[in-house]
């Protein structure tokens, strides 16, 4: 685990009496998708939360790439390669599917304000050709004029996951990618999703889905009531008994 | 929503020059094609075009713009008093000077959002009233007013030996400000203006502007820093008011604090809505109704109306002269009120949304078959 891009040291974090997070290290190697499973309340959102300096740990730290994140601004770890897709789906709106794209396209250059109109303007057709191959890569591309309020949520879902990608991010957080998603869109996202750990991007992924989990994750993380109750790759997840008994064995 | 292209725009823009330019023409029958009336419609939509800018794009509702119409009007009589009695110089002055305020008071207040920026912007714009009036009295000459003196400098007109007769006027290289030449200086600063706020609204830049707006949370998940970019917005807006202040000034070379007063705030914020929020040409239309109403309605009185009733029944035509009456004259702020309201009940996006409508019903009722035919095509 030396090539860990992603070490979660230690992190608790407690709501009111509520004891979100307790003593979660977890490590995330480059290049590979790590699968984080639980039960509802388990703590898993609040974990992307804290990645990405939403929420702030009361003690511990999340080191990204052999720096200390926790404490920046979540701009700012964004810029760093961070890149989150939400759980319910955090979109803009008012604006097209093709301005949603192209807001987090221009941010890898302008997010940190740079006010220079005229090389706005040059770039602005690569950036609009970047955020077109990006929505027909998620199957969006001919509703691009389209207001993205008017879409259905599993669209949104898809919209956002090219939100994401438009940012080429070095570490993907996906919280619940498919949730609300026909078995056919699911399909389609778990290509989509393929490929880009094909070209070696490193993903950590919240999912309820075994069938996404299993097609995607190498490693698998599982947390129950805040802790986490086992680690390791898929079978061996499996084949693990505190697992059954706390998510697997409760549903199944 | 219509996408724009470049040539989309040229034309919406000729369209817009061509009614601005001719404006002498077309309000003649409705009686308000005087230029000191005209010159109003024009400063007015010049603010709240840039009252639109921070309001309609970014989503940050500014209840002290006011506050940069009177430093630009302060900036641009000290201009003619001190420099030159040249539109050029005081128009540049009160630009940035109000850009220089705009920047120190956007600073603090933009360190929130929604209602709290609000009343910080509402309590800086009456800070700025009440000191114009007490401290800063050396400056803003207090309830007097500023204006212009036999003996000022005006170090540039002088050391060019221009000397005027009596309090001189400004002018443009010798064009006067007053009457139709300030007219239409003021409504080539207001199509240019209307040009830069579209150059805005299309780039990339205003593109943030607008996510800004729609979901600022997420802005920062998605890697952008969002003070710079409001605080800028902020900024050009505060010129815009300050170029109009300025405009005010040169039309009529005498600046006071009542034009910082909250009610002239709230004035810019009403001219948008009324318009129509977040579009480019309805903040100007927003600030040409309401300053016809001002202006026009409030000169009715009941002997127009009973001419204006006077093909009706005489019983007929009190009745209705005696139910008007109190909606003209003194009375136009009940008028303006009852159609502020009707147009934020029932035409949310303004009066631009009804015109989207009204162009809605009329493209689509010849295209009855099309409709049909569309039914037929599968969706893509």
């Amino acid at each position: 685990m030396n090539n860990a891009v992603l070490h979660v040291a230690d992190v608790h974090k407690s709501f009111g009496g509520l004891r979100a997070l307790t003593d979660i290290d977890l490590q995330v190697e480059e290049g590979t998708t790590h699968a984080i499973i639980g039960p509802n309340g388990a703590g898993k959102s609040t974990l992307l939360n804290v990645c990405i300096g939403r929420i702030a740990p009361d003690t511990g730290a999340v080191v990204f790439d052999g720096q200390v994140i926790t404490g920046k601004k979540p701009h700012e770890i964004n810029q760093m390669g961070v890149v989150r897709v939400f759980q319910t789906p955090e979109i803009f709106p008012e604006l097209t599917l093709l301005q949603n794209v192209m807001v987090p396209a221009f941010a890898k250059r302008d997010g940190a304000f740079r006010l220079n109109g005229v090389q706005s303007a040059l770039s602005q057709n690569d950036i609009r050709e970047e955020a077109e191959h990006w929505l027909a890569d998620v199957g969006l591309k001919e509703q691009k004029d389209l207001i993205a309020a008017s879409l259905s949520r599993g669209d949104k879902r898809r919209l956002e996951l090219a939100m994401g990608l438009t940012q080429h991010p070095r570490l993907l957080l996906l919280d619940e990618p498919t949730a609300g998603m026909s078995r056919h869109d699911t399909n389609s996202t778990i290509e989509l999703l393929k490929k880009f750990k094909a070209r070696g991007m490193t993903k950590v992924i919240i999912e309820h889905d075994m069938h996404v989990v299993f097609s995607l994750a190498d490693r698998i993380t599982v947390l129950a009531q805040g802790r986490i109750i086992a680690d390791g790759t898929p079978d061996e997840v499996r084949g693990n008994p505190k697992v059954q008994e706390a998510y697997l064995g409760g549903t199944h | 929503m219509h996408a724009s292209t470049p040539s989309r725009d040229l034309v919406y823009l000729a369209v817009f020059t061509l009614v601005v330019l001719t404006m002498p023409i077309w309000l003649e029958p409705i009686g308000a094609a005087y230029p000191n009336l005209m010159q109003r419609f024009a400063i007015y939509g010049i603010f709240a075009i840039g009252f639109n800018i921070l309001f309609g794009m970014t989503g940050y509702l500014s209840f002290g713009h006011a506050a940069f119409l009177g430093v630009g009007s302060y900036a641009a009589v000290w201009s003619f008093k001190l420099l030159s009695m040249n539109v050029i110089p005081a128009v540049l002055f009160a630009v940035l000077v109000a850009g220089a305020f705009a920047a120190i008071i956007g600073y603090v207040s933009l360190k929130r959002s929604g209602i709290y920026f609000s009343i910080l912007t509402l309590a800086f714009a009456q800070m700025s009233y009440n000191l114009a009036y007490s401290v800063f009295t050396p400056i803003t000459n207090g309830e007097t007013g500023l204006q212009l003196a036999l003996q000022d400098p005006r170090v540039i007109d002088r050391a060019l030996g221009i000397e005027a007769r009596g309090i001189p006027s400004p002018g443009l290289f010798g064009v006067e400000m007053s009457g139709y030449s300030g007219f239409y200086l003021c409504a080539v600063l207001l199509i240019l203006c209307f040009f830069l706020a579209m150059r805005i609204d299309r780039s990339p830049f205003g593109m943030v502007l607008k996510a800004i707006k729609s979901n600022q949370t997420r802005m920062g998940y998605t890697g952008f820093n969002t003070r710079p970019y409001t605080l800028t917005a902020f900024i050009i807006s505060g010129m815009y008011a300050g170029l109009a202040g300025g405009l005010l000034a040169a039309t009529d070379p005498l600046a006071g604090a009542e034009r910082m007063q909250w009610t002239a705030s709230g004035e810019v914020v009403l001219m948008t809505i009324l318009g129509g929020a977040g579009t480019l040409v309805g903040p100007v239309i927003g600030a040409g109704v309401i300053k016809y109403f001002e202006n026009i309605f409030s000169a009715f009185h009941e002997a127009k109306l009973h001419a204006a009733f006077a093909f009706l029944p005489d019983g007929l035509e009190n009745v209705l002269v005696t139910i008007t009456a109190p909606f003209v004259g003194e009375g136009w702020h009940l008028t303006l009120g009852v159609v502020f309201m009707l147009i934020v009940i029932f035409l949310p996006g303004g009066l631009m949304e009804g015109a989207q409508r009204i162009y809605g019903m009329f493209r689509r009722r010849p295209s009855a078959g099309q409709r049909a035919a569309d039914k037929f095509q599968p969706a893509e």
